[in-house]
């Protein structure tokens, strides 16, 4: 039941990121054929475009989202192939703990620097 | 005397390539765990280096200037790739995963009508809608910039 559960939201983690991550990177991969969200011109890795996105709170939003999902659809498919190895039961346990806490570890980083990034954006 | 703790019919790794003869969706279900993976990895690298926005302009700058260059070019490149198989092969299992488009059940009887018919059909349209983000991925990378 718990791993109905988690595989349920492992799916929908996976129509979150379709969404956002295929936003991010048509923004950051296709800019010379869309040229979306990149009000300076140039490269959309270049700081005024940076900043520019990062003024907008639905982009920090949407960064913290994808953060999310992409953590958790990520490391829950990569215990599900480890777990296919079929460890030791003490060894899953151990595992499973090392991805919450790599997972909760990097969102907290990560929801950090995009609320910063929000903030100093929002400074320049 | 240890007890065998291995199942049946697990081949562990091997058994993404090997270990039978598998049809196209098994190397479909293979390259999607490579590129999951892939991605994987990508993304706790990218997650820690994008950081460095909050630290100011000479942070981001000094960051951006550590991952430049041709070489790293290709490998986003790559990772685009990844992403275009990932998100539309993975868009075609979520289908299959609710029992849309995948034909109704039968009687599994070589050659398969269901698989031939329904299922298959959506692989290709994948593989070609795949293709095509390839194809314009390596446009806007490599000729339009």
């Amino acid at each position: 039941m718990r791993d109905q559960k988690l595989w349920t939201w492992h799916l929908a983690a996976g129509a979150i990121i379709l969404f956002l991550l295929g936003l991010h990177m048509a923004i950051m991969h296709l800019d010379a054929l869309l040229g979306i969200f990149n009000p300076a011109g140039g490269h959309p890795i270049d700081w005024a475009n940076v900043v520019a996105r990062g003024q907008s709170l639905a982009f920090t939003v949407t960064y913290i989202l994808l953060l999310g999902a992409a953590l958790f659809h990520g490391l829950y498919g990569l215990r599900n192939i480890l777990f296919e190895l079929d460890p030791a039961p003490p060894l899953k346990k151990a595992l499973s703990w090392v991805l919450i806490l790599v997972g909760v570890g990097l969102f907290i980083f990560g929801t950090w620097a995009a609320w910063v990034g929000h903030q100093v954006a929002s400074l320049t | 005397m240890e007890k065998d703790r291995r199942h049946p019919n697990r081949l562990g790794i091997w058994g993404w390539v090997g270990g039978g003869s598998w049809g196209p969706d098994r190397y479909l279900y293979t390259l999607h765990r490579i590129t999951g993976l892939g991605l994987l990895a990508y993304f706790l690298v990218h997650v820690v280096v994008t950081s460095s926005r909050a630290l100011g302009e000479g942070a981001w700058e000094a960051s951006m200037a550590r991952v430049s260059g041709p070489l790293f070019v290709l490998g986003e490149y790559l990772v685009f790739v990844a992403f275009a198989f990932h998100a539309i092969n993975g868009l075609r299992l979520f289908f299959a995963e609710l029992g849309w488009g995948i034909g109704k059940p039968i009687e599994p009887i070589y050659p398969y009508r269901t698989c031939l018919d329904d299922q298959r059909p959506w692989a290709l349209g994948a593989l070609l809608l795949i293709a095509v983000l390839v194809v314009v991925g390596a446009l806007d990378f490599f000729v339009w910039h």
